[in-house]
């Protein structure tokens, strides 16, 4: 964080308290661990002045980041939709008691603090709008089927499993939560690849999810190169859908879709760049990451 | 299952707890399912000398009754009549394999079959509902035997099986079985008050474990009689029945029967379920009045290639 | 005597089979750039000479496609387009016995299963989705949702005339047109399907069929002028097209391989249950994708319901597609066969014990038995790979959990099967089950209005129901 100013007056030097710098980390399974390769890339604000070291993920790192994601996918997809939904809620608040703070930290990466207030809002609001729908997803997307015969037809939507996820990098907290929010709300896990230039309210946002009860490794957050990282959650065989709303270079974009059709991961393909995050959102990214999944049974005595 | 209910067996009936146990945990019949397996060996085609000795061996197979009120003696006699010739312009048409009729009935019909082979048939035990005292039904029973039946169709206690007191439908059946002496004993379940096919599955157990010697869907007076479904869940419990036992028991669908086509039907799904072993009259029959006739009709349209009519075959 | 049924062969007159056929573009039939021949399995009698696409006739069907689009089908409102609809599936249903047994010839399968499960499945389909053509507003994806313009399709062979209409029928009723290459070793049905769409008067260019090979599926999913790819077939090929669309615009529906388990729990009703491992793994001689082929038996009952399900698998009677009481018809082509026998060697080889239901197979055509691997466990090929036959794996679990950790273990996920008559059992473990479609005490059952598609990969969309439009909606 930029440094206090020193007062000029003064006579002799008086004892001006140095502000205690946050060490930013990678988010894994719930803890926040340095990257695994001790490296870091320094984050500037939006008028080039040094403001913090982030973690310089490596593919270690993401590896672990999907291991966790997989091992927490157990618990958070069985989890009851209300529960899920009060947790999405309890981020929201959370977040809120911490406003000044996110608004201080996406004002200095994105250089303009009355629109970093209102990216904090809309964030808040889009993890409400989201909570809400964790116990309603399945009654507008799932469908009880009238089949011709004596059956007994649901779908319903199922999470996809883990899910990789490039985050806008214009939009480092609003951008992040309107992808990470939508896949996670439906029992899904993530691994998250926050803004490469703008990674510190991610990290925050981490914190946040850390005291929100939600459990362990649903919500993985790496800092780092798109360019490096990504690849290796496009071609890792136990990542089941892959969001590329955040990778601005079409030749990269290319690559991580032919990779991900390995294991025929879903792929949300790049947004364009001209998306407006503080639009309202739709449902489309709830549904793009969900299996529909049909019971049938037979109806007899 | 098999293995296991051979071992534990002889000890089922010791208790209503023990038959309980043993009825409630035979697997459980899927209704959807038994009725498609039956629907579906329904859609099997059978044509030219399969389906000349199909009819051949349905004729066989009839159970040729009359359980009426207005039953006489004349009507009866008729009805033997037919039983012996079921088609008196061709030599080669068999006979049914036996007459049903009302204990009273029971000596014209001896006295009319006799020397020919054709078992008489009696419904006993207060036939139809069995509503009658034990003593009175095994005096039913002892009378129809006294007057020449070889054969009695008996109904269980439907009351008590519905209400769980399956010792005492065994006990009854055994005592049954006992007043028959030599004569055949056919268990009618009256399928059609049973409701479901668990409950059919439970029966037919029942019924063989305390020694029928033939399992019988209905009486004719309750609907639904006879259904495939249900002759299959039996079919599928007389065959389980032997593996366990080694004791073969024999069906018998009453009851709805009424054109050679449904017929047909019945014996694929004895040769699909429990098999050929039960292809013959000593262990597959027919309940039934008018399908003699449907029967005889078709054999002559085979025979002929032309379609018969209903003033080529005799009406009795 | 035994019980021997004698042949019941259904009339091949009903149906009129031409020497040659074309190409079916912009409304006609038009010559193709190559030939190739397409036979009877079940005799290895060539029916007829089928015309083979190039990438200029597949460009020449796109183009009348996108005309077709532009000009009629996407401008024409949807109370019109379901009456196109509903006269196909009239037609169908006119014409069943004849499409039925021109299936049967060309596909190998029973004439029992055209008929009574293809044909009406195929009717169904295109009168469910008549019915959406002027609903879509209603069907979840937006107030005024609209096409997204030329659907290039390819289909298998295991249910040529089915799989056509699961692909047709959406992507009509949602305003697209469509560009549809049938299987290689089945074109016949397509080719009657041209002609039902002649005699419905469906304008030119709605519906073209290009017969062909891999080539040809390749030039059509490749196409640019192609805006959705729906694709049913082998995962590998599922993967190439995944590979081929990377960064282009075209939405894709995969609808792929499957290794799915069929859970038979100890309460079961062990004779439904029987008859739904038949059904399950022989239903199609086992060329279904969502065919029952891995059957975990709970280890208390293993013994009694194998033999049982022995005892029943000697009742099939395999034989003459055509007569109507065969239950297994013929392999569709020497290729499948081959791919059948080397993997059922795989078995033998690693240690698995084969019992084959003992039925007689014809001479010429290409046969293969029921078959049942016993002493299967998770590590080995048959149990892993697809076999896309009539071959079950047989494993056995000890308790539930063993169960589902069983049935997800494969990199698969299209269908499942669980059989109890404890409900709060089904419902727990059909939770787990990471599949689309759990049947529960009954095994493949399909219905237009019953979303199908697989999970991981198995492909990815849904075909059938409302979900089944999404993927011929633009959002």
């Amino acid at each position: 964080m930029p440094t206090e100013q020193e007062s000029p007056a003064a006579t002799t030097e008086p004892t001006v308290r140095l502000a205690v710098r946050k060490t930013y980390k990678l988010f894994i399974g719930g803890a926040f661990p340095r990257s695994e390769s001790g490296r870091s890339y320094p984050v500037h604000t939006a008028t080039g002045d040094f403001m913090a070291n982030a973690a310089l993920a490596s593919r270690k790192d993401a590896r672990d980041a999907v291991r966790a994601a997989r091992a927490a996918f157990g618990t958070w997809s069985a989890a009851t939709a209300y529960n899920r939904g009060q947790i999405l809620y309890r981020v929201a608040e959370m977040l809120e008691g911490r406003h000044a703070q996110f608004t201080a930290e996406v004002a200095a990466a994105t250089g303009d603090r009355d629109a970093a207030a209102a990216e904090v809002d809309a964030a808040i609001d889009r993890w409400v709008w989201y909570a809400g729908w964790a116990d309603k997803i399945a009654q507008v997307h799932g469908a009880a089927n009238p089949v011709a015969g004596p059956y007994f037809n649901l779908s319903t939507p199922e999470p996809t499993g883990v899910v990789a996820v490039v985050a806008p990098p214009e939009s480092p907290l609003l951008g992040l939560v309107s992808v990470v929010a939508p896949a996670i709300v439906s029992g899904n896990t993530a691994v998250v690849v926050a803004s490469e230039d703008r990674p510190l309210p991610a990290v925050t946002l981490a914190e946040v999810l850390a005291t929100s009860d939600l459990p362990d490794g649903v919500v993985n957050v790496l800092t780092g190169r798109v360019a490096e990282i990504a690849p290796w959650l496009a071609s890792h065989m136990d990542v089941d859908a892959i969001d590329l709303t955040g990778v601005t270079d079409a030749g990269l974009a290319v690559d991580l879709e032919t990779a991900a059709a390995e294991n025929l991961k879903r792929v949300l393909r790049p947004a364009p760049a001209s998306s407006d995050w503080a639009a309202d959102p739709d449902v489309q990214r709830m549904l793009a990451l969900i299996e529909t999944k049909t019971v049938w049974h037979p109806k007899g005595i | 299952m098999t293995a296991t209910v051979a071992s534990g067996l002889s000890e089922v009936a010791r208790s209503d707890a023990a038959l309980r146990a043993f009825l409630h945990g035979l697997p459980g019949v899927d209704q959807v399912g038994a009725q498609q397996r039956a629907a579906m060996l329904g859609t099997r085609s059978i044509k030219t000398t399969s389906k000349a000795w199909a009819l051949d061996l349905a004729i066989r197979m009839v159970d040729l009754t009359t359980l009426e009120g207005a039953d006489t003696p004349g009507k009866v006699r008729a009805l033997c009549a037919k039983a012996l010739r079921p088609d008196p312009t061709d030599p080669s048409c068999p006979p049914v394999a036996a007459v049903c009729v009302y204990p009273t009935m029971v000596a014209t019909a001896v006295e009319t079959l006799e020397g020919s082979g054709i078992h008489v048939a009696s419904v006993a035990t207060a036939f139809p509902s069995g509503q009658a005292p034990l003593a009175v039904r095994l005096a039913d029973v002892e009378a129809a035997v006294a007057a020449g039946a070889d054969e009695i169709d008996m109904v269980i206690n439907r009351g008590a099986f519905l209400s769980g007191r399956y010792r005492e439908v065994f006990d009854e059946i055994a005592a049954v079985k006992a007043a028959c002496g030599s004569a055949h004993l056919k268990v009618i379940l009256e399928t059609g008050e049973l409701a479901t096919y668990d409950n059919v599955r439970r029966a037919s157990w029942l019924a063989m474990l305390a020694g029928g010697d033939f399992i019988k869907t209905s009486t004719g007076k309750v609907s639904p009689a006879a259904t495939l479904p249900v002759t299959l869940v039996m079919l599928e419990a007389v065959r389980d029945f032997r593996a366990a036992t080694g004791r073969q028991v024999g069906v018998k669908p009453a009851g709805g029967i009424r054109t050679a086509k449904d017929a047909i039907k019945y014996l694929v799904l004895v040769n699909e379920t429990a098999g050929e072993d039960w292809l013959h009259p000593d262990w597959f029959r027919f309940g039934a009045s008018s399908l003699l006739n449907d029967l005889l009709m078709q054999r002559y349209k085979l025979s002929t290639g032309r379609y018969a009519g209903p003033n080529y075959v005799t009406l009795d | 005597m035994v019980f021997e049924y004698a042949p019941a062969p259904e009339s091949r007159s009903v149906v009129e089979i031409k020497p040659s056929y074309g190409l079916f573009i912009d409304g006609e039939f038009v010559d193709a750039a190559g030939r190739f021949k397409t036979a009877n399995p079940a005799t290895e009698e060539v029916l007829a000479d089928v015309g083979e696409a190039d990438a200029s006739d597949v460009d020449r069907a796109v183009a009348a496609a996108r005309r077709a689009y532009e000009r009629v089908w996407g401008p024409m409102p949807g109370r019109e387009r379901a009456k196109y609809l509903y006269r196909i599936a009239r037609i169908v249903q006119e014409r069943a016995r004849e499409l039925a047994v021109l299936e049967t010839l060309d596909n190998g399968k029973p004439i029992r299963e055209s008929r009574d499960v293809d044909l009406p499945l195929v009717a169904a389909h295109f009168f469910y989705y008549a019915g959406w053509a002027d609903k879509l507003a209603y069907a979840g994806f937006g107030p005024d949702p609209k096409p997204l313009g030329v659907a290039g399709q390819v289909i298998p062979w295991n249910f040529p005339l089915l799989m056509l209409a699961w692909k047709i029928a959406p992507a009509l009723a949602c305003g697209n047109t469509v560009v549809l290459k049938p299987a290689e070793t089945t074109p016949l049905t397509a080719l009657a399907f041209a002609e039902i769409c002649q005699q419905a008067d469906l304008p030119p260019g709605v519906v073209n069929i290009v017969t062909g090979a891999g080539d040809t599926g390749r030039a059509l999913v490749e196409h640019p002028g192609v805006d959705k790819v729906a694709f049913t077939g082998s995962t590998e090929v599922g993967k190439q097209i995944a590979r081929s669309v990377a960064g282009s615009r075209k939405r894709v529906t995969l609808e792929l391989g499957g290794k799915a388990a069929n859970i038979v729990f100890d309460d079961a009703p062990i004779d439904q249950a029987v008859e739904g491992i038949v059904n399950g793994i022989f239903f199609n001689q086992g060329h279904v994708c969502c065919a029952g082929s891995r059957l975990l038996v709970q280890e208390s009952i293993a013994d009694d319901l194998l033999e049982s399900l022995k005892r029943r698998m000697a009742l099939l009677r395999v034989g003459d597609p055509l007569d109507k009481n065969t239950d297994v018809g013929a392999i569709n082509s020497r290729a499948q066969l081959d791919r059948i026998r080397a993997l059922s060697e795989v078995g033998d080889a690693e240690g698995a014990q084969r019992w084959s239901a003992p039925c007689p197979l014809p001479d010429r055509g290409f046969w293969f038995a029921p078959t049942i691997f016993t002493g299967v466990s998770q590590a080995h090929r048959i149990a892993r790979e697809e076999i896309f036959g009539p071959v079950l794996s047989v494993l056995t679990f000890r308790t539930p959990a063993e169960a589902v950790e069983k049935a997800n273990n494969t990199p698969y996920g299209l269908s499942a099967g669980i059989w109890s008559d404890k409900g709060s059992r089904i419902l727990a473990i059909a939770d787990r089950l990471r599949a689309g479609v759990v049947w529960a005490n009954t095994f493949n059952k399909f219905d237009p209005t019953s979303p199908f598609g697989g999970y991981k990969e198995s492909g990815y969309g849904r075909e059938g129901g409302r979900h089944g439009l999404e993927a011929y909606l633009a959002h």
